[in-house]
């Protein structure tokens, strides 16, 4: 966190000299660990066994928040008689199909409430492959799964098909010294930590998890925040100050690109694409969802009336609002599906927007690849970037596997601005929004893009106004005028935030409890509604820290409805009183009738804490006075998913599909579900590669360097690219510090500096010694701080709820000097190939 | 300037008779420190800005003189940040100020060995042409079983992550009302 979120760790370092104990896992030692009280090194791709090696320290030491997890969780639901867990199937859960690599879901309900598959389809209760390749897990962002209803349960927690129960079955073996197999961190280490964090958590007490996003890159990637979340419900950390998961997100609006997605498999507000298969029309659609309960229960409301914002007039009840408008999927769409339908040729057309997947993404052959065999590619940046130079100088050109004159893509280079150079808002990793104002024009040609898509709608509407052709409805019927500003035409961000916010008969709309299924509203984002609350900029508010209280909640916005901390009914008791003074942070204020506190309640304002529903309710109406969790169709926080996981209700250790160990828990080496992407150029790696390689960053560059090589000052503090390795593995492999080293995997060579440092440390598994390569991933051929690219070398496959790639656990070969050039270099690879 | 006079302006004696032992304040000055400011005194403006790198959201103040910006500081009021940055932000008027920012459109003809420069209308029509004929010939309205796709996989997308919430939210929009689904961001990397 010091190394890649420096200004963020101030609050850390702040907390330490209050006396918190900080304690930093991760494969190398950085600025984090040189300020940590406790540094624990890792291997690679093990954080499960660690974390569940947590879960069964709290559970066998009866250290859970017991009031906390028999009120706001799922641990005394009764499961399906029929389950089968991964202890009783040798790394199986109930339900795999072998043949398809996926889990029919059935068995993982709960008893008493009949658990809706992934699919929601009683007719594909496997999900499928095509449900599941179309990540529809993925599209929960705001909630779990629906189940229909709430289970039997056992508040004892005693009956041994309680969740509880199972939870306890299933990590009892994740001991300390099977930690120490695993991870390779010693069992006293361990047991330091479990000591510490349990002793930090309960009623005036809690411990924070944060993460960064190299947590998602794994074939488990998923099940490792389940992990977290698992560890941290039962000690009663979610929804408390102080308390939480933290994911540090690494670029300025991530957060904001998941909300408002470019992503193929959910709309704005994590409303799913519509699946060709299921979703025939807007009732359909909705069905599974209108009507549930919990908030989720009016996901009609959210859609009717993004569809409203998308069209407008022509968007009646007559005929569906226009629902038929949407493109439907078929299976998975993501990124590294697209590569390779780009290669295959179907993909045709690529715009890249302030991306560099040639540096920036696992392999980066296949990107090139793909690259070099479109039609045309539009490319916007600030810089000139490898994606868009690959036909000249990318790395296969001086192979030879690739001749410039035989390219046949067509390349658009725009020149776009910069942040200083427009308005809009960024979300950050807190969901807050925070506006940015334009202080200069953009250079030259250079334009934002905004003004990019709003003229390209322009020029593609006007192109298509008279074509009788009905696939162009959607384009002459959407809503498309926004105010054009200066000379340049902009156009005006904050019109386009106002559609965002939303408006009803009354004008902007200050909540999404406003919004309707009749078309009396519209909202471009669900989440996002009341950003612009009586018609002014929420995210442009700037009262300085200072005059506010800790929460600060008049600086930015925070979805939803400027919600700081999420799910914070869980900072109260069932009976709505502040677990501890210390920790107080929302309460039932009985005397009011409502509920108070230093933040907005994320919780229906005058539910009182007896509320019980009436039997039969929806959505809100249904969860109670003390069901904190109320985006889940039970209000409970789920310590087993009973539905919407492609790869098991519980985490469970598997090895990395790069390993060169095995996994000593199961037979069953790696995730079942995995997802892999076949193609001769993404062979996956054999016996031939005896080490572990992680990739990371570093303070002074940004991702794929396209925003930090390129200026004198970060190339100046890290001028090349290198390796870390400790000290034992140079001498293993002859390796001198400063000079070059070649790493090798089955995809591709790379070469860089070597840096011998203790900060890479040998681990002890078991018998064996553990050797890591570390490799930072911010370089590439062009900008002022040149060198080969990490993420050439990775391979592509997946985790099967997301489709996010393996990047952060591999295997590797490492040698002194520099990589071969032309076809020697083929050939090196071919050799390793044939090795294994 | 007498010779006493000028033997006392003379920084090691005013060092050593003045105020100032350690030689790190008024000892050391001279006319020419006088005549210095930074650079953000003499600013036109002051634009309230974040940091475009990582999530963490840190304030910034853009300063602005004639129309160039001159100097990106923290902004001492945000609750986040309270006025640091971190080496990225601290040079982040460098990256708006980069001499090797591209400012033209570039083109690469298809086989081509080099760019060539590109009227920025021109080829946003180009652009246009070029999405309109592939999505024409890549259009899938039914699948096998006649139900509803209304799409292309002819074209894709990928970026975001950098960008603003409302310029996501107009390439959703527009990518959606033309059928294109492979939209994608570095959140899924």
């Amino acid at each position: 966190m010091a190394e890649c979120h420096p200004v963020g760790f101030q609050w850390v370092m702040a907390a330490k000299a209050r006396g918190a104990k900080i304690i930093h896992i991760d494969p190398r030692f950085t600025r984090t660990s040189a300020v940590s009280d406790l540094f624990v090194p890792i291997r690679a791709g093990s954080d499960i066994a660690f974390l569940g090696g947590l879960v069964n320290y709290v559970l066998r030491h009866g250290k859970e928040f017991r009031e906390y997890v028999v009120a706001y969780t799922n641990a005394a639901a009764l499961i399906n008689e029929d389950f089968r867990d991964t202890e009783d199937l040798d790394g199986l859960f109930s339900g795999y199909d072998p043949e398809g690599h996926v889990y029919d879901h059935t068995s993982w309900a709960y008893q008493g409430a009949e658990a809706q598959a992934l699919a929601g389809d009683p007719e594909d209760r496997t999900g499928g492959r095509r449900h599941q390749e179309a990540a529809q897990a993925e599209k929960r962002g705001s909630g779990g799964a629906p189940v229909s209803a709430k289970p039997d349960v056992d508040l004892t927690l005693e009956h041994p098909r309680c969740v509880f129960q199972i939870l306890k079955r299933h990590y009892a073996r994740y001991t300390p010294e099977m930690v120490e197999e695993i991870c390779g961190v010693p069992a006293p280490k361990f047991l330091e930590v479990a000591e510490a964090i349990t002793a930090n958590s309960g009623r005036d007490r809690t411990t924070a998890l944060c993460y960064a996003v190299g947590w998602t890159q794994h074939t488990v990637g998923v099940q490792y925040i389940r992990t977290a979340s698992i560890l941290q419900t039962l000690l009663g950390n979610i929804g408390r100050p102080g308390g939480g998961i933290l994911a540090l997100r690494g670029h300025a609006s991530i957060q904001g690109s998941t909300d408002i997605p470019t992503l193929f498999n959910i709309l704005p507000g994590y409303i799913p694409m519509p699946h060709a298969r299921q979703h025939l029309d807007l009732a359909s659609f909705v069905a599974r969802d209108a009507g549930r309960t919990g908030f989720w229960g009016n996901m009609d409301a959210y859609t009717v009336s993004l569809l409203k914002a998308w069209w407008g007039e022509h968007a009646t009840a007559e005929n569906d609002f226009c629902f038929d408008y949407l493109p439907r999927l078929t299976g998975d769409h993501g990124t590294y599906d697209t590569v390779l339908r780009q290669i295959n040729g179907e993909c045709k057309g690529y715009f890249l927007v302030g991306e560099n997947p040639a540096v920036g993404s696992a392999n980066g052959k296949l990107q090139r690849l793909g690259l070099a065999n479109l039609d045309w590619l539009v490319v916007r940046d600030l810089q000139m970037i490898e994606s868009a130079t690959f036909w000249r100088d990318g790395p296969e050109i001086e192979t030879g596997e690739l001749r410039t004159e035989e390219i046949g893509t067509e390349v658009f280079f725009l020149p776009a601005a910069a942040h200083t150079e427009k308005d809009g808002s960024f979300t950050n990793t807190q969901r807050l929004l925070q506006w940015h104002h334009k202080a200069v024009e953009p250079p030259g040609d250079a334009r934002s893009d905004l003004w990019f898509y709003y003229h390209l709608g322009k020029l593609v509407r006007h192109k298509v106004r008279a074509s009788p052709d009905p696939r162009d409805l959607p384009l002459q019927h959407l809503t498309w005028s926004y105010a054009e500003e200066g000379p340049l035409g902009e156009p005006s961000a904050d019109s386009v935030l106002a559609e965002i916010n939303g408006n009803g008969p009354d004008g902007p709309l200050s909540a999404y409890t406003e919004l309707r299924t009749d078309g009396s509203t519209t909202c471009g984002c669900w989440i996002y509604c009341g950003v612009r609350a009586g018609g002014v900029n929420q995210a442009a508010r700037r009262k300085p820290g200072q005059e506010q209280t800790w929460v600060a909640p008049e600086w930015g916005w925070a979805w939803p409805a400027n919600r700081r901390i999420i799910y914070n009914r869980a900072s109260a008791d069932p009976a709505g009183r502040p677990w501890s003074e210390r920790k107080k942070y929302i309460w039932w204020d009985a005397s009011e009738g409502r509920w108070a506190g230093a933040d907005v309640p994320d919780f229906e304002p005058t539910k009182p804490p007896d509320f019980t529903p009436e039997p039969g309710a929806k959505a809100q109406h249904a969860l109670a006075g003390d069901d904190p969790f109320i985006m889940q169709t039970d209000g409970k926080a789920w310590l087993f998913a009973p539905a919407g996981l492609a790869d098991g209700p519980l985490p469970t250790h598997y090895e990395p599909l790069e390993s060169p160990y095995s996994n000593p828990l199961y037979s069953q080496q790696v995730n079942p579900a995995m997802q892999r992407y076949e193609h001769p150029a993404n062979p996956y790696n054999g016996s031939a590669f005896p080490y572990v390689v992680t990739t990371y960053r570093l303070t002074e560059h940004h991702t794929a360097g396209g925003m930090s090589r390129t200026l004198p000052y970060l190339s100046e503090l890290q001028p090349e690219f290198f390796c870390e390795v400790s000290p034992e593995l140079a001498t293993e492999r002859g390796l001198e510090h400063l000079g070059w080293a070649t790493i090798i995997t089955s995809r591709t060579a790379i070469e860089a500096r070597v840096l011998v440092t203790r900060r890479m440390k040998p681990l002890r598994m078991g018998g064996q010694v553990v050797h890591q390569v570390g490799l930072p991933y911010h370089w590439g051929p062009n900008g002022l701080s040149m060198g080969d690219a990490a993420n050439d070398i990775l391979g592509v496959a997946a985790d099967p709820n997301v489709h996010i790639q393996e990047s952060k656990a591999a295997t590797c070969d490492i040698r002194p000097g520099r990589r071969p050039r032309g076809q020697a270099m083929l050939d090196l690879v071919e050799e390793y190939r044939r090795r294994g | 300037m007498g010779v006493r006079q000028w033997l006392r302006s003379w920084p090691v004696i005013r060092q050593i008779t003045g105020d100032d032992p350690s030689g790190r304040g008024n000892a050391v000055r001279s006319a020419a420190t006088e005549r210095t400011a930074p650079r953000t005194a003499h600013a036109d403006s002051v634009t309230r800005s974040i940091c475009p790198y990582c999530a963490v959201g840190c304030g910034q103040r853009v300063f602005v003189q004639d129309g160039r910006v001159t100097q990106i500081e923290g902004d001492p009021d945000s609750p986040i940040s309270r006025g640091r940055l971190c080496p990225k932000g601290s040079a982040s008027k460098q990256l708006v100020t980069s001499p090797s920012r591209v400012t033209k459109v570039l083109y690469r003809r298809p086989y081509g060995t080099d760019w060539e420069e590109l009227d920025l209308g021109q080829a946003m029509d180009m652009i246009a042409e070029r999405v309109l004929a592939t999505r024409a010939a890549t259009w899938q309205q039914r699948d096998e079983d006649g139900l509803t796709l209304r799409r292309t996989l002819g074209f894709a997308s990928l970026g975001g992550a950098t960008l603003d919430n409302e310029e996501n939210y107009l390439m959703k929009k527009l990518y959606t009302a033309l059928g294109a689904v492979q939209i994608e961001n570095q959140a899924r990397i």
